[in-house]
């Protein structure tokens, strides 16, 4: 047992070990090691339950700036002195500038030396006093410096005088609070060190090339890791959590079948809102909720306007329509796609002038509302798309078909609620059970698009399975993450941590 | 949205609240938001005005739970003498339509006279779009005299003491000075002549759809009988929503009056509680909810849901103002159906699915750089002007701007380096070497597109501490593994230090740049170390 531990030491630990009866400072005189290679020894050392280890807060006089200044080029009295001990006598302007030392500095120097009475002054003039055995001599406080950072209440007397006038004095010296290492021997310890050491060269440390190409390790051992032992922890690239769960969904989406659409983020009304039945004073259109641009874009030709018109104006495809003046120019103005439906009713447009009226088609793709950024909102946000073209759909499929896809994002549990859309009619609201917090999450909506929509788009009615819920949400459940803004906020140490779809 | 609180006690005089109840709620789709001691809150969508009151509510809701189902008659008496509202040819230009009637023997208290508050508020700010299509006025007739006249003055001359306050004002002066004017004060801006309702003795009632005098337009716990007016644009919505009020109205205990309208050219007498039929085929509605119902069932069901059934013809409640076509009967026996009760089923339809070429493309190039280590990241599309002026872009430049955002993001990019910068600069604590990369849509104006944008996709790549060396072995270890011969030349560009930047080009067609990023950028972004990076155009790569 104790082999197989003294197997495991490093060279450092090693050295330490016979040593951890004294204190740190002859542990690393005796073993010439620095004090932190010192130090982490004995904390590996305790890692292999050789030491106990803990640590006690402590005050340290050390070093401050104009201290660590000092301890190179010598205190100021020093300085003053040594050039007395050449001149003799100097004027104290003289003095001043030939030690190119602050006035502060003199001043301080000055009062030190005469204290001491090395010196004397007499009509701006200073006199050598001291002996030349007293010029030679360390002063106390120059000791002092030398042997900081100390303990506070380790002082012994003498230098808790040069403390006190040191502190006096401007930067030389500021009292920190640390911690200290504090270690006791184990039984494991203990019994170790009575033990005799011996020598362990033929231990190997790193194998090297050389090693392998000579097969040097032949009759030695390696030494043994401690395999415990934290090791620094490292990261790699990869691709953005969002894009991997938008990928993920794109993947459930083509495994069912469904064909991905694509389009652009600026969209006019017309296909944003027009298209899919919402009255051009919808609360939705307004700037509030919508981001516009000052731009007014084109519409398509002019059979499919007068369609969309129709559709609004009434009595068309058996319905009364919103009965107000449709007009073109609301339909031209230019927004941020509100959603990816925009997406649904372009396609629609494009499969009304195939003979074959039928299709799964899917998106998932950013949209924008005029929003504040808080915890829950967000003026981008993420939606995914999908269409079902048939003659023979039914609301049963549309449930299905959502059901499936919320099962396969990791929700087993998924609700139906009904629900209010221009377009669609039946309208669904998804709710997905989320098992920890117990609550019905609200996902988005759904239906079957409203007759007025597929008439003027496809050019008949055909039922067509609409969906458009967010999938924001479903990601900050996934990720367990509370703060909506978390999504779009990059902050690569998040990312690096961040673990995989 | 509109949210309604529903007093609980009220509630639970028709049936006891409990879990099952508040499913139940739910289900007719008024989502239960908040349930508490005294109330529960539900949310109303917007194509149920006549479910925005508590009678409103609890008359869909007893039905759907199977009591009181069918269609509920409202008696309407016959107009009175005086009962009567001459509109005026001068309000075509403002205000042009109203629908009227009277409700006697009312008992209101303190409850019922804040629900007829809350339901006209309610509907001002749905349907009504804050007062713009619809604006609802009940007076207390004890203190008007019949007949009523609706006409348009000049502003100047119209004077009373409009509600919470305690002067007389002119039209303009209560625009511009009493809280509520101001509120709606663009309603009624550059008109010549405002709408007023005025009574036989002259005196004003309303300046719609602003504000009722203070003499004569509140009711109080005294009040018994009132006279109710709607004024808008489109008198059949108009009626409609007459048509909610006084059924709520009558729900309380209230007798419906008719009153004559002497519109210019045709009389008409509101309100018009007959309701309304829709054909409705049976297969029609199997087909779409995917159910096999008997016609009995259907009758049932359709029942639930407030109306009436006979062979084929469904009758319309007076106060829906949502059944636009045969589809919304079928969504509402859907709803009495039960959401819960339908099995999903995914049908047999054979079809192959496919992603879309681009998106395949950035999938493969996040793939690659991941592999080099890259973080992938995702940002706004939209950006501030802080950071383009951080990123150096000339106050000139032509920005594409969104109009009144919320936040300070209110320009969308026009290139995505800018938006890698701001990630960057936003980083400078996160350890170091820093690789990231980024798919995504950038945009410029473009006379040619539908819209007036051009959107294109872009690839930007930004590594620090890192030089040109390493930064182009990046692009070209991304050009061996895509297949893509891309050739750099000498040129300039604000981002980058001259002399280090190049032009990206792929048949001899210029899609990118790279190079090292000028130390000035890196100072605005407080960057420390030297930043490289390319960005190109990814579309047609493949």
């Amino acid at each position: 047992m104790s082999n197989d531990i003294l197997d495991m030491l490093s060279l450092n630990e090693r050295k330490v070990l016979p040593h951890l009866n004294k204190g740190l400072k002859e542990i690393c005189k005796s073993t010439g090691l620095k004090k932190e290679a010192a130090i982490r020894a004995i904390e590996f050392l305790s890692n292999k339950n050789i030491v106990k280890i803990s640590f006690s807060d402590v005050e340290k006089v050390v070093l401050d700036v104009n201290g660590i200044n000092y301890l190179k080029k010598g205190l100021p009295e020093r300085n003053l002195l040594n050039l007395l001990a050449e001149k003799k006598n100097l004027i104290l302007d003289e003095a001043k500038k030939i030690s190119k030392l602050t006035a502060n500095e003199v001043q301080a120097a000055i009062g030190a030396l005469k204290k001491k009475a090395m010196i004397r002054i007499k009509d701006n003039k200073l006199f050598l006093e001291a002996k030349p055995e007293e010029i030679s001599n360390k002063t106390l406080d120059e000791k002092f410096l030398e042997i900081l950072p100390i303990e506070l209440n380790k002082l012994k007397p003498e230098e808790k005088f040069s403390l006190d006038n040191l502190l006096r004095r401007k930067n030389i010296l500021k009292i920190e609070r640390g911690k200290v290492l504090n270690w006791e021997l184990t039984e494991l310890g203990k019994k170790l060190m009575s033990e005799k050491l011996e020598s362990r060269e033929d231990l190997i440390e790193q194998l090297t090339p050389d090693m392998i190409l000579r097969e040097s390790w032949k009759g030695k051992r390696f030494r043994r890791y401690d395999i415990l032992s934290k090791v620094p922890e490292i990261s790699g690239g990869k691709k953005h959590f969002v894009n991997q769960a938008v990928e993920h969904a794109r993947k459930i989406w083509t495994e069912l079948g469904f064909k991905e659409m694509s389009g652009n983020l600026v969209q006019t009304s017309f296909w944003n809102f027009d298209a899919l039945f919402t009255p051009q004073d919808h609360p939705a259109r307004e700037m509030q909720d919508t981001f516009f641009l000052n731009l007014s874009g084109n519409l398509p030709d002019k059979s499919i306007i007068n369609e969309v018109k129709k559709s609004h104006e009434g009595n068309f495809a058996g319905s009364k329509g919103w009965q107000y003046e449709w007009k073109e120019d609301e339909a031209k103005k230019v927004v941020l796609r509100t959603h990816t439906t925009c997406l649904s009713s372009r396609t629609l447009y494009e499969l009304g002038k195939l003979k074959d009226k039928k299709g799964k088609f899917f998106a998932i793709g950013k949209c924008f509302r005029n929003e504040t950024v808080d915890w829950s909102h967000g003026f981008e946000f993420n939606q995914t798309e999908g269409i079902v073209v048939d003659k023979n759909a039914n609301f049963r499929n549309l449930l299905g078909y959502l059901k499936i896809f919320f099962e396969k994002m990791g929700f087993k549990k998924v609700r139906f609620r009904p629900s209010y859309f221009p377009y669609t009619e039946p309208s669904v609201e998804i709710d997905v059970f989320h098992p920890e917090r117990k609550v019905w999450l609200e996902i988005g909506g759904a239906g079957i698009f409203r007759p007025e929509v597929t008439k003027a788009l496809l050019g008949e009615v055909v039922p067509v399975l609409a969906w458009g819920p967010g999938i924001d949400r479903v990601l900050m459940d996934h990720y367990k993450i509370q703060d909506l803004r978390e999504l779009y906020e990059n902050n690569l140490t998040k990312l690096r941590k961040m673990r995989f779809w | 949205m509109a949210t309604i609180t529903l007093d609980k006690k009220e509630f639970e005089k028709h049936v006891k609240f409990n879990a099952e109840i508040e499913t139940k709620i739910s289900m007719l789709g008024t989502p239960v938001e908040k349930v508490d001691e005294e109330s529960i809150s539900i949310d109303v969508s917007p194509n149920r005005p006549d479910m925005l009151s508590f009678q409103g509510f609890m008359r869909s809701f007893l039905q759907f739970i199977g009591k009181k189902t069918g269609l509920k008659e409202y008696k309407i008496h016959k107009p009175e003498k005086d009962f009567e509202v001459k509109i005026d040819a001068s309000v075509n230009e403002v205000r042009p339509f109203t629908a009227c009637a009277v409700v006697k023997n009312l008992k209101f208290d303190d409850n019922k006279i804040k629900e007829i508050i809350d339901i006209q508020e309610k509907i001002h700010t749905t349907l009504g779009r804050s007062r713009k299509k619809i604006a609802i006025g009940i007076y207390p007739l004890e203190k008007i005299k019949l007949p009523i006249k609706y006409l348009a003055l000049n502003p100047k001359e119209i004077k009373f003491i409009p509600l919470e306050s305690d002067r007389e004002m002119d039209g303009l002066q209560i625009l511009s000075s009493h809280p509520t004017g101001r509120e709606y004060a663009h309603l009624l801006e550059g008109k010549k002549k405002f709408p007023i309702f005025v009574d036989a003795t002259g005196e004003i009632l309303s300046m719609p759809p602003i504000i009722n005098s203070h003499k004569t337009g509140k009711i109080t716990e005294t009040t018994k009988e009132v006279f109710i007016e709607c004024s808008g644009f489109d008198f059949k919505t108009l009626n409609k929503t007459l048509n909610i009020v006084v059924t709520i109205l009558a729900d309380i205990g209230g007798e419906i009056y008719s009153m004559n309208l002497k519109y210019p050219n045709k009389p008409q007498v509101t309100p018009d509680l007959k309701p309304e039929k829709m054909k409705l085929n049976l297969e029609n509605v199997n087909k779409l909810l995917g159910l096999s119902l008997k016609e009995a069932e259907i009758k049932k069901l359709l029942e639930k849901m407030g109306y009436s059934y006979n062979k084929g013809s469904v009758e319309i409640p007076a106060y829906r103002i949502d059944v636009l076509h045969e589809v919304d009967l079928i969504e509402d026996i859907a709803i009495a159906y039960g959401y819960d009760n339908f099995s999903p089923e995914i049908p047999e339809i054979a079809t192959i699915g496919e992603e879309d070429k681009k998106q395949v493309l950035a999938g493969k190039i996040a793939e690659i750089l991941v592999g080099l280590g890259f973080l992938g990241v995702s940002s706004y599309h939209l950006i501030s002007e802080d950071m383009l002026k951080k990123a150096g872009k000339s106050e000139k430049l032509e920005k594409i701007q969104v109009r009144d955002s919320k936040t300070d993001f209110t320009i969308l990019r026009q290139d995505l380096s800018c938006s890698l910068f701001k990630v960057l600069a936003e980083n400078i604590d996160s350890e170091y070497p820093q690789k990231i990369c980024e798919v995504g849509k950038i945009f410029k104006r473009n006379e040619k597109s539908g819209t007036g944008i051009e959107e294109k996709t872009q690839l930007a790549c930004f590594s620090i501490p890192c030089n040109f060396t390493q930064i182009k072995q990046v692009l070209e270890y991304l050009g061996r593994m895509l297949n893509l011969q891309f050739s750099l030349k000498e040129t300039e560009h604000p981002y980058y230090i001259p002399g280090r930047t190049g032009k990206i080009i792929l048949k001899d067609k210029e899609i990118g740049v790279i190079g090292e990023i000028h130390p000035k950028i890196l100072k605005n972004l407080h960057l420390k170390m030297p930043l490289a990076g390319f960005e190109l155009c990814v579309d047609g790569l493949e």
